[in-house]
């Protein structure tokens, strides 16, 4: 499978608790697996910065948001289903 | 951070839970001052009854009239729509967000767009929410409407753990909250959201029946205060929401001795001279083409021209017409309504419900404070409820006039010529007078009969007027009762006639016999004259006799005399 563009992949938590911790390393470890020197995640504590929940349409915590390539989708939950998260960021066909 | 209570004037004071006043019309006296302070309110209905308008109002009202600022989450509408839709009420939603007095937050959950996987929570919806209150110092918090996160999200037990974190959190934040809850089968919302908010819920109703709809709003529940319990019908105009609270049938209402007229002297004059009461219900029944209308008139009339204001609800003709008829009876109402004195309210009856009538009714009445109210005519009504439901209504009109101390005048039509004791709405028994007029056939005509059935704490009149409706106006005239009964119109025209010939009749003869008495009074007393002249001819007959005698007596003397004095010379 081959992607050309660079995935721009924001995640949203809010402070290190453990899903956010376990969304993270979930993230990571199939970015790695998956789309390794294409990506980017940027992960925003919405503890800290609040104002950018409203945004992208933050409700539940942690939201992984593909913002590139587009349409957008979101991923809510910890991402501990690698088939979903991979399905869900388009980057295995359903 | 404490609220001021708006408490109504009660004597004693309980304590009671602190409430937020929502601004909306009626709401607040039906709450007994608002919603519960700090406390989320559960406002439910079917689509389409007002729920996202209410809880609107409740934030726009609360940053203008109560400096409270508020927070509007909207789960279904953004927020560029929902200020458009509620632009024709006159809330400028932008402006109140430039000015930072209110926060509308769009929350779009799309499924299409959302994948679930593992586990989470709805922390972004609490930083959002957290965010935008402490933003703008929020005191009120609106979410409209909570069950879209049901259709977006699979996970409902998660999202039910979520729902009662979250009303604990607005608890602990000490925000007012209205959540708006669809309405589901045999519950109050299809997500059970009234077992989480426990404090006061809403429900927001809109049933058409007979093709007309009304709205209703009911509390279902309200801890910890008393609130009315009924179901309270409300009206969304270009005002916003107006819920009518049906005013006490307490019967502690102020009265007043006070007179007002009726515009009619004749009338006014069988009302023990001085009219009806100030404040007083006063029904004018009577068959079609009775002059019910001309009496209703004559009455604004009179209101307007005494200074006083007048509302005229028409069920029947339009402002125009009624204007145009009472012309050709010499009442000129058109200048009334220019000086604003006068305000026509004309509507068919099946434009809304009996509520809703009686919201629009309750509502002209407090902006425009009429001294007087004319119904013209209830018996209309009839066509968009049952008896029961207008007499109803009428109770509740009756008794929210009588407590503004407004007169009000209702029209009846009654369909039958037999006076019945009991009206069609029978609200015979509710007003304080009750004139009847009706149709006396007689004689090839019909003329109008009017008479006082009832009147409550005054002296009139029991008997029966014939009501003349000419081209100068009303009046009553005292129906001719002869042997041959009540008589009215021509017949009593012809009877007044006959009479009058009778008189002159009876003029002529009396005055043939004055004159036949002075000719004999003449004739006696040229008799007794001539008498007197006889007599006093006998007398001065009778005294010369008696002077002769006397004379001659004197004269006879005198000779005697001398004849004894010459006889004593001679003897010498």
């Amino acid at each position: 499978m081959t992607v050309d563009k660079k995935y721009e992949l924001r995640l949203y938590i809010a402070g290190k608790t453990a899903k956010s911790v376990a969304a993270l390393q979930n993230l990571k470890k199939y970015c790695e697996e998956h789309l390794k020197g294409q990506y980017k995640i940027e992960v925003i504590d919405l503890l800290v910065q609040p104002q950018l929940a409203e945004g992208d349409q933050i409700f539940a915590i942690p939201t992984l948001v593909r913002k590139v390539p587009e349409p957008i989708r979101k991923i809510i939950g910890d991402l501990s289903n690698e088939e979903k998260v991979l399905v869900g960021l388009n980057i295995r066909p359903a | 951070m404490s609220k001021v209570q708006k408490k109504e004037s009660t004597t004693i004071h309980h304590p009671t839970l602190a409430k937020t006043p929502t601004g909306i019309n009626g709401l607040d006296e039906i709450t007994g001052g608002g919603l519960p302070f700090g406390r989320p309110t559960l406002v439910c209905g079917d689509a389409g009854c007002g729920k996202t308008l209410m809880s609107l109002e409740f934030i726009v009202r609360g940053a203008i009239e109560f400096n409270e600022p508020g927070v509007f989450i909207a789960f279904e509408e953004k927020a560029s729509e929902l200020s458009a839709n509620v632009a024709s009420l006159g809330f400028d939603l932008d402006k109140l967000q430039a000015q930072k007095k209110i926060k509308i937050d769009h929350v779009h959950i799309d499924r299409a767009e959302i994948e679930e996987t593992g586990e989470y929570d709805l922390d972004g919806l609490f930083i959002r929410l957290n965010y935008a209150i402490d933003s703008i110092g929020a005191k009120r918090v609106v979410l409209d409407t909570l069950e879209n996160l049901f259709s977006g999200l699979n996970n409902q037990a998660l999202l039910r753990a979520e729902l009662r974190r979250l009303f604990h959190w607005l608890k602990d934040k000490g925000v007012t909250a209205i959540i708006t809850g669809e309405r589901g089968d045999g519950k109050l919302t299809r997500q059970g959201l009234e077992e989480y908010v426990s404090d006061c819920v809403i429900l927001l109703d809109h049933r058409v029946i007979n093709q007309i709809s009304t709205r209703r709003l009911r509390i279902v529940k309200y801890r910890g205060t008393v609130h009315g319990t009924n179901e309270y019908p409300f009206l969304i105009d270009e005002d916003g929401i107006s819920v009518l609270p049906v005013t006490s049938l307490k019967l502690e209402k102020p009265v007043s001795s006070d007179r007002v007229s009726s515009g009619i002297p004749a009338l006014d004059k069988m009302l023990d001279e001085k009219g009806f009461f100030k404040g007083s219900s006063v029904l004018v029944s009577g068959t079609a083409g009775t002059g019910k209308t001309s009496i209703a008139a004559y009455f604004a009339s009179e209101t307007c021209r005494s200074g006083g204001r007048c509302i005229y609800f028409a069920f029947e003709e339009s402002p125009r017409q009624i204007v145009r008829n009472m012309h050709s009876i010499g009442v000129d109402l058109q200048q009334y309504v220019d000086k604003d004195l006068l305000k026509f309210y004309a509507s068919r009856p099946t434009l809304h419900g009996l509520e809703m009538h009686l919201v629009s009714m309750y509502k002209l009445i407090k902006q425009f404070k009429p001294k007087v109210v004319i119904l013209d005519p209830i018996t209309n009504l009839i066509t968009v409820g049952s008896v029961s439901e207008v007499k109803s209504m009428l109770i509740r009109l009756i008794d929210f006039l009588q407590e503004e101390q407004i007169t009000v005048m209702f029209t009846a039509l009654t369909l039958n010529t037999i006076v019945s004791e009991q009206t069609d709405e029978g609200v015979s028994s509710l007003v304080d007078a009750w004139l009847l007029v009706r149709d006396i056939e007689y004689n090839g005509e019909r003329n109008r009969g009017m008479y006082i059935m009832k009147s409550r704490g005054m002296k009139h009149s029991n008997q029966v007027r014939e009501f003349v409706i000419t081209d100068k106006g009303l009046d009553l005239v005292d129906v001719y009762l002869g042997p041959e009964g009540v008589l009215t119109g021509s017949a009593r025209e012809a009877q007044i006639l006959q009479e009058q010939t009778g008189e002159v009749l009876r003029d002529y003869a009396t005055g043939r016999k004055d004159r036949g008495i002075m000719r004999k009074r003449k004739v006696l007393e040229a008799k007794i004259s001539s008498l007197q002249t006889e007599f006093e001819s006998v007398e001065e007959e009778l005294n010369k006799t008696y002077q002769e005698e006397e004379l001659i007596k004197q004269v006879a003397e005198k000779t005697r005399d001398e004849m004894t004095h010459l006889r004593r010379e001679g003897k010498k």
